[in-house]
């Protein structure tokens, strides 16, 4: 398979506003370090994960991706060519072959703009087709997206529909212009669980009929697993376990890895849980911990833990961890 | 006996647009000490449902019918002075948002020191600055930090202090809506093991409400499923798990994604939930249902006891249903 996506060394970094005072008593510039050396690639027509807790830099990763950021450090490559320094026109017409959904339907639909017009829109600014192909192009894609019948939902106002039709008319513009790359951004997190899996599964039908490939956002396991292909645990601002999915379940490595999957709740009453054991809290990405990030949390840190910072190796094909332990 | 016993409960919104039927005849029990979880969609009526047990529904909503009796006390007819001794002393209930339920220019140890010394005011302030202590504890929190303002807290540790809060007063039922929706998975399962110890620790009833089934599935004795307003069905966890009866449970059952199972299949309901505005006639959920027949958008389908303390609002279980085409 060929590569589509390959982010190497990544990072992003957030400059911190600071007081009046410290502006006048200190030069030094403090940074929440969102992203912080990530390194992966996506393969054509793979959906792949990114997956951990709020705060661990998986949106920031994503919009790095489709070049909605500029990267602090570290390099993007798209289908083999390097993309993190492309601007204006270039930028533009990269944009035709990668997309974004957000998770927010209620927040990424214009409300005064018929829904016609929004899903038409990157059409008009990419200038495909004229205005007659321009319509007929909406409306065979909404009723893709399963808006039917579509003649209807032309003239509707954002307002007027639910959040799951919101987020497939999200989903309507997004392969609009047939790109080859999508970025899905928590889009089934704000929808109720019984439509969740009819977005799923348009998205999944879409990567067999368009071969589309996917980057995959989501702090739902659950969901990463049903989805996904190959999946990245990230943890403030770094992957610290990577690996195709059944090896990844199966056989977790990482201790954070372990205690994610351990406080997923599960359907099923008669399966105990064992109970997390997990000191603490995230600390914030503006004072990362020296060493391995995660050690101040860790039950099995030895002493090594607050020196290094741990490397991804492969443990076995296809699964890589970040962890003295390996 | 009986701690809570909510019989024909109906709430109305009245809005510019018509009135909306949020709560529809709705009747169960709730023993000392039992668990009881309340799940459903967005608009299925869970919190409407949760605010009025402490006749708390907000405006426009009005409680039109029925009957909601705590040890015996039918609440309904309180005054509104009588009603204030209940809440948070009898009933207490956890919020959603940590952050907004919490006064953020009073210090944590204020919020406790109000609560307890408005509704025991013969409690001194020591007594109470002791209580408080004692329940940071609990809750794993340093008693220090009872001087930190709510800002200072992370959303896992504010959900930790309201839980403190509900629990101060020594309630014999907490109410938990959507107690760990805000929150990361990791925290949500030391939140949910803390309610847990507690309601031993404190021999309370709980009432979890949750758009999450598998939460729900985990953590609660009996399970209430909640559609459009009506109770569509009712059973233990087990046999909720084991033997969902109403078409709309098997549904949301077949779309939760199991991190145990390999290649599961997840099947979607088709549709969407109805406009509570204009609901549909008879079963309120047959344009989603793939076993409907011809009855179900005629009538109203009733409370069908299938045994094992097991009831279904479905028509397949009563002897006309199964009958027609």
């Amino acid at each position: 398979m060929s590569e589509m996506l390959r982010a190497e060394h990544l990072a992003k970094y957030f400059p911190v506003q600071k007081s009046f005072l410290e502006q006048i008593f200190t030069r030094e510039m403090r940074y929440v370090k969102a992203v912080d050396d990530v390194t992966f690639s996506v393969d054509r027509g793979e959906i792949f994960t990114l997956a951990g807790e709020s705060g661990c830099g998986k949106t920031t990763t994503g919009r790095l991706a489709v070049r909605l950021l500029k990267p602090t450090k570290g390099k993007i490559y798209f289908e083999g060519e390097d993309i993190t320094d492309l601007r204006g026109e270039d930028l533009r017409l990269l944009r035709r072959k990668m997309q974004i959904v957000f998770q927010d339907p209620y927040a990424s639909l214009n409300p005064r703009m018929r829904l016609g017009d929004a899903v038409g829109h990157p059409l008009k600014i990419h200038g495909v087709a004229k205005s007659e192909g321009q319509k007929k192009l909406v409306l065979e894609v909404l009723d893709k997206v399963g808006l039917a019948p579509p003649e209807k939902f032309v003239n509707l106002y954002p307002h007027q529909l639910s959040g799951g039709q919101r987020q497939r008319v999200a989903l309507a513009r997004s392969i609009i212009l047939e790109p080859e790359f999508i970025v899905a951004d928590e889009p089934v997190s704000m929808i109720d669980v019984s439509l969740r899996t009819t977005i799923i599964d348009l998205m999944l039908g879409f990567r067999k009929e368009f071969g589309l490939t996917y980057l995959f956002i989501t702090h739902d396991l659950a969901v990463a697993k049903y989805i996904s292909d190959r999946i990245a645990i990230m943890y403030l601002g770094r992957i610290i376990e990577m690996g195709d999915k059944g090896r990844l379940f199966l056989k977790p490595a990482h201790p954070y890895t372990k205690a994610l999957l351990s406080a997923i709740p599960i359907p099923d009453p008669k399966r105990k849980r064992k109970s997390v054991e997990l000191a603490g809290e995230v600390p914030s990405a503006i004072n990362i911990p020296a060493g391995c990030r995660f050690h101040p949390r860790c039950p099995y840190k030895k002493e090594d833990c607050a020196e290094n910072e741990p490397e991804l190796v492969e443990i076995e094909k296809d699964h890589f961890v970040a962890c003295v332990l390996y | 006996m009986t701690l809570l016993e909510v019989d024909a409960l109906t709430i109305d919104y009245r809005t510019g647009g018509g009135t909306v039927r949020a709560v529809k005849d709705v009747s169960f029990t709730l023993e000392k000490g039992e668990t009881l979880g309340l799940a459903g969609e967005s608009g299925s009526g869970k919190s409407t449902l949760g605010l009025s047990l402490m006749r708390l529904v907000p405006y426009p909503g009005v409680i039109v019918g029925g009957r909601i009796e705590i040890n015996g006390n039918n609440i309904l007819k309180l005054s509104n002075n009588e009603m204030r001794s209940i809440r948070g002393k009898k009933v207490a209930y956890i919020f959603q948002d940590p952050m907004i339920s919490l006064n953020p220019v009073k210090k944590i140890g204020a919020h406790f020191l109000e609560l307890i010394r408005t509704h025991e005011p013969e409690t001194s302030k020591e007594k109470a600055i002791e209580r408080a202590n004692e329940i940071l504890k609990n809750l794993g929190i340093l008693p220090e930090r009872a001087n930190d303002y709510p800002h200072q807290f992370s959303g896992g540790m504010r959900q930790r202090i309201m839980i403190g809060l509900a629990i101060a007063l020594n309630p014999d039922l907490v109410i938990a809506d959507e107690p760990t929706t805000a929150l990361d998975v990791i925290v949500q399962a030391k939140i949910l093991d803390l309610l847990q110890s507690l309601r031993e620790i404190y021999g309370m009833a709980m009432i979890l409400i949750s758009h999450d089934l598998s939460i729900i599935l985990e953590r609660c004795d009996k399970i209430i499923v909640m559609y459009a307003g009506q109770m569509m069905e009712y059973a233990s966890n087990v046999e909720l798990h084991k033997n969902p009866k109403h078409p709309y449970t098997r549904g949301l059952l077949q779309s939760i994604p199991n991190i145990e199972l390999l290649d599961q299949r997840l099947s979607a309901i088709p549709g969407s939930p109805p406009d509570m505005l204009s609901p549909p006639v008879g079963c309120r959920f047959w344009p989603r249902c793939s076993s409907a027949k011809k009855i179900c958008s005629a009538e109203e389908p009733p409370l069908i006891d299938v045994g094992r303390n097991h009831f279904v609002r479905c028509f397949l279980y009563t002897e006309e249903g199964a009958n027609h085409e």
